[in-house]
């Protein structure tokens, strides 16, 4: 199925509560190596034809205005796969 | 005069707010979220809750719903809005407001008698504080904190558009204390705090008079009214 992945990040400087959790839990189980855990977002988008150019575009205004919200996320990435 | 409370999805408390219309000597005109006809209200309130369950990102969702479509269209042309705590997500995700909210710092959920500073008492919902009065009333919320750039922020502290502080102490890690803010021309005021449960003695906040004697919020909404009948 043609999809549209839209990958939403919190911002680096902000808290990731969760991210902080899942690293502490990491950590117990002596997985030192990894030094941090963040979480962000996998959104998809699915259509039943093949996605356009203006499907991508479309979908990157999307990502941008409702999908995050740029005072608290970064869109990652807006990729389209078959 | 009529004030327009929506419902949405997870919508709590409106019929709180309703009340609050009420007491004010106002008359609550109830709104559905799917619904573009704001049925020729004078000020409308976006009340708290979870709309559409805080799904994608606190009133994100609400913020694309018909009923606030209208509101943003008729925002512009002055029509006093008060968004209270899930209102005040709407507002931001709106774009009516500048900023987020974000978790609470220490990541609780808050919920107790909060008191603000009223920084600004020139808006279509301050109008009847004294500039500077401290005020009581409850707090609730899990995403409370304030957070803008620095830009905004001074842009908002050089405007005088920060309309209420949290006092003693900041909940919920909001950026410069910000509890509340309005926009340029003053009619779109959204604040975290709950006004609208602190209207009617015997079931507000403690005060130093008596037990949950506090009323504060009904200043909010006897302010809209005055406005209305004076424009």
């Amino acid at each position: 199925m043609p999809k549209i992945i839209v990958e939403i990040m919190p911002k680096k400087d902000l808290l990731d509560p969760q991210g902080k959790a899942v690293a502490n839990s990491l950590h117990r189980e002596g997985k030192k190596e990894i030094t941090a855990v963040r979480i962000g977002k996998r959104i998809e988008l699915h259509f039943d034809r093949e996605i356009t150019d203006q499907d991508l575009e479309m979908a990157k205004g999307q990502a941008a205005n409702f999908l995050s919200n740029d005072v608290i996320e970064d869109v990652v990435a807006v990729t389209k796969e078959d | 005069m009529k004030i327009g409370v929506i419902t949405y999805p997870g919508t709590l408390d409106d019929r709180d707010a309703q009340r609050a219309i009420r007491l004010a000597g106002g008359t609550p005109v109830p709104l559905w979220h799917d619904d573009d006809d704001l049925k020729k209200v004078d000020a409308v309130v976006l009340p708290g809750g979870f709309s559409y369950g805080d799904y994608l990102r606190c009133g994100a969702i609400a913020a694309k719903a018909p009923a606030t479509k209208e509101v943003i269209r008729l925002a512009a042309k002055g029509l006093p809005v008060l968004g209270i705590c899930n209102g005040f997500q709407v507002l931001v995700e709106s774009h009516l407001l500048p900023g987020g909210l974000i978790r609470n710092e220490k990541q609780h959920f808050i919920c107790r008698d909060q008191k603000l500073r009223v920084e600004n008492n020139e808006t279509a919902w301050t109008s009847l504080f004294e500039k500077d009065q401290e005020i009581l009333i409850p707090l609730k919320n899990g995403e409370g904190g304030y957070i803008a750039t620095d830009d905004t922020l001074k842009m908002l502290e050089q405007e005088n558009r920060i309309a209420f502080r949290y006092v003693e102490n900041n909940p919920n890690g909001s950026m410069n204390d910000i509890a509340g803010i309005t926009n340029e021309r003053g009619n779109v005021v959204g604040l975290m705090p709950h006004p609208e449960h602190a209207v009617e003695a015997g079931f507000g906040p403690d005060t130093p008079t008596a037990m949950r004697s506090g009323i504060d919020g009904l200043l909010f909404f006897e302010s809209v009214l005055k406005m209305v009948v004076n424009s």
